[in-house]
C-alpha cells in the first residue's frame, strides 16, 4: 500500500469515484489482453500516465517491490504454459498493481473511504454497515507500518539476546505485542468516539 | 464538572479502585501514583472507558454509565502510546477521522484540521506519513486527533513517558495553554507544580488531594 504524495497533476484533481472507477475498467481491459504485445501495448500506457502524472520516480520503486511475485509466476507459468502466456499473466498482475498503486499515490485514503462507504451504502438495509467496512480497510492500511515496526523491534531484541533463528523467539513475542497493540487501538477508537458499541468492561 | 461517586472497581479478585469520591472542577488537575496505584482505571473512568463495579462517575450531569458516547463527545482522552491511536496514513487524515462521523460539511472539517493542526504545531506536516514522524510529533498528533473535536475535558494519561526533553515540556506546554479542563496522569512531579489540584493514589485508594507541595510531598513521603 503506497503513501499519497500530494500533488496537482490532472489524476490527483480527478474525484476518487472517477479514478476507481477507471482502476476498475482497466482492470477488465486487461483480461482482455492476451498476447505479449498487448501486454507492451499496456505497459507503454502505465509508463506515460506515471510521466504525465509526474511520479515517474515512483514506479522502479512499485516494480521492485514485486519482484519475488514476478519470478515465481514467471517460472510457474513459464514450465506450465509456456514463455508467452508467462508474459501475459505475469504482465497482467505486474501492471494492475502498478496502475493500483498510481491510483493510492493520487489519492487520500480518507477519499478512498468516503467512496467504498458510499458504494456499500444501499446494502445498510441488508446488515451491511458501511462505515464499519470502511473503518476495517483504513484499520488494514494502518496496520501494515505498525506491525513491520513490531516485528523489527522483535527481531533486534531477539539477536540482541543471540536467539537469531529461533521461530519461537521471535513469533511469540511478535504474535503477544500485536495483540496487545490491537487492544489499545481498540480502546482508543472508543475514546475517539469511533465505535458506537457498549463501553469496555473487564 | 466531574463527579466520582463512591467508585469501587476491579478486575477479576483485585480492587484497583476502592471507594474513591472526588468532585473535580478545577481547570488543571494531576493525578500522580506508583505504578499499579488505580490512576490509570481512574483517569479511564472520565469517559466511560471503564465503568465502575459499584459507584457513578457524572460528566458534566451525565452518566458514564447510561450516556457513554454523549460523555464520550465531551470527554477527549490521550494515551501514552500515540501509535495505538493514529489510525491514518497521513496526520492530516488522522486528525480528520475523528470528525468522520460528526456529519460536518467538508469546509468545516478542513477548518477545524487546520486550526488543531495550527494549536501544536503540526500544519508543516499535515501531508506527511504519520508512521513515520519522531514520537514527540506522534503525540502531538493523537494530542491534535483529540483536540480536533473540541471537547470540554481532556484527560491524559501519562502522555509524556515515551518522549524525549524537548517532546515533553511541548505537549506540556500546549496541555497548559488550552482553555479545556485538563486531568493528567504523570509521573513526572515537577509538571504538576502549576496544576491547581494534584490527588495521589495508592494501592486503589485516594489517599491525598490539594495543592500541588503538599500533595507531592506526600506521594514522596508515601514512597519513602
Amino acid at each position: 500500500m503506497n503513501t499519497y504524495l500530494p500533488g496537482r497533476s490532472w489524476l490527483h484533481l480527478l474525484p476518487a469515484s472517477v479514478k476507481l472507477a477507471g482502476l476498475a475498467a482497466a482492470m477488465v481491459a486487461l483480461l482482455l489482453v492476451d498476447s505479449p504485445t498487448g501486454i507492451a501495448a499496456a505497459v507503454g500506457v502505465t509508463v506515460l500516465l506515471y510521466l504525465t502524472v509526474g511520479l515517474a520516480r515512483a514506479l522502479p520503486e512499485q516494480v521492485w517491490s514485486l519482484r519475488w511475485l514476478v519470478a515465481a509466476l514467471v517460472v510457474l507459468q513459464a514450465l506450465t504454459a509456456g514463455w508467452a502466456v508467462a508474459v501475459v499473466v505475469t504482465g497482467r498482475v505486474v501492471v494492475a498493481v502498478v496502475l493500483a498503486g498510481l491510483v493510492t499515490l493520487t489519492t487520500r485514503v480518507v477519499d478512498l473511504l468516503d467512496v467504498f462507504e458510499r458504494v456499500l451504502r444501499p446494502l445498510r438495509p441488508v446488515g451491511v454497515d458501511s462505515e464499519r467496512v470502511a473503518l476495517v480497510l483504513a484499520l488494514a492500511i494502518r496496520a501494515v507500518p505498525v506491525v513491520a515496526g513490531l516485528a523489527a523491534e522483535v527481531r533486534d531484541a531477539q539477536q540482541a539476546r543471540g536467539l537469531r533463528g529461533s521461530v519461537r523467539a521471535y513469533a511469540v513475542p511478535l504474535v503477544v505485542r500485536t495483540l496487545r497493540h490491537a487492544d489499545a487501538l481498540g480502546e482508543a477508537l472508543i475514546a475517539r468516539g469511533l465505535d458506537d458499541s457498549p463501553p469496555l468492561r473487564p | 464538572m466531574i463527579e466520582v461517586r463512591g467508585v469501587t472497581h476491579g478486575y477479576a479478585e483485585h480492587d484497583v479502585l476502592r471507594s474513591v469520591s472526588a468532585t473535580l472542577t478545577e481547570r488543571r488537575i494531576a493525578v500522580i501514583g506508583a505504578n499499579g496505584s488505580g490512576k490509570s482505571t481512574f483517569a479511564r473512568l472520565f469517559n466511560g472507558l471503564v465503568v465502575p463495579r459499584e459507584g457513578e462517575v457524572l460528566v458534566h450531569g451525565l452518566s458514564t454509565r447510561s450516556h457513554a458516547a454523549a460523555v464520550r463527545r465531551s470527554v477527549g482522552f490521550v494515551f501514552t502510546d500515540p501509535d495505538a491511536q493514529i489510525v491514518m496514513p497521513t496526520v492530516a487524515e488522522d486528525i480528520a477521522f475523528g470528525l468522520r462521523r460528526r456529519g460536518l460539511p467538508p469546509d468545516e472539517v478542513r477548518r477545524r484540521v487546520f486550526a488543531a493542526m495550527s494549536t501544536v504545531g503540526l500544519e508543516i506536516f499535515a501531508d506527511h506519513s504519520s508512521h513515520l514522524l519522531s514520537s514527540g510529533q506522534k503525540q502531538l498528533l493523537a494530542l491534535c486527533s483529540v483536540l480536533v473535536t473540541e471537547p470540554r475535558v481532556l484527560v491524559c494519561d501519562e502522555p509524556t513517558t515515551l518522549l524525549d526533553l524537548r517532546g515533553t515540556r511541548r505537549v506540556l506546554e500546549i496541555l497548559q495553554a488550552l482553555p479545556q479542563q485538563v486531568v493528567l496522569v504523570t509521573h513526572d512531579l515537577d509538571s504538576v507544580a502549576d496544576y491547581d489540584r494534584v490527588l495521589v493514589f495508592d494501592e486503589g485508594m485516594l489517599v491525598a488531594d490539594g495543592p500541588p507541595a503538599a500533595a507531592v510531598d506526600h506521594y514522596r513521603a508515601l514512597i519513602g
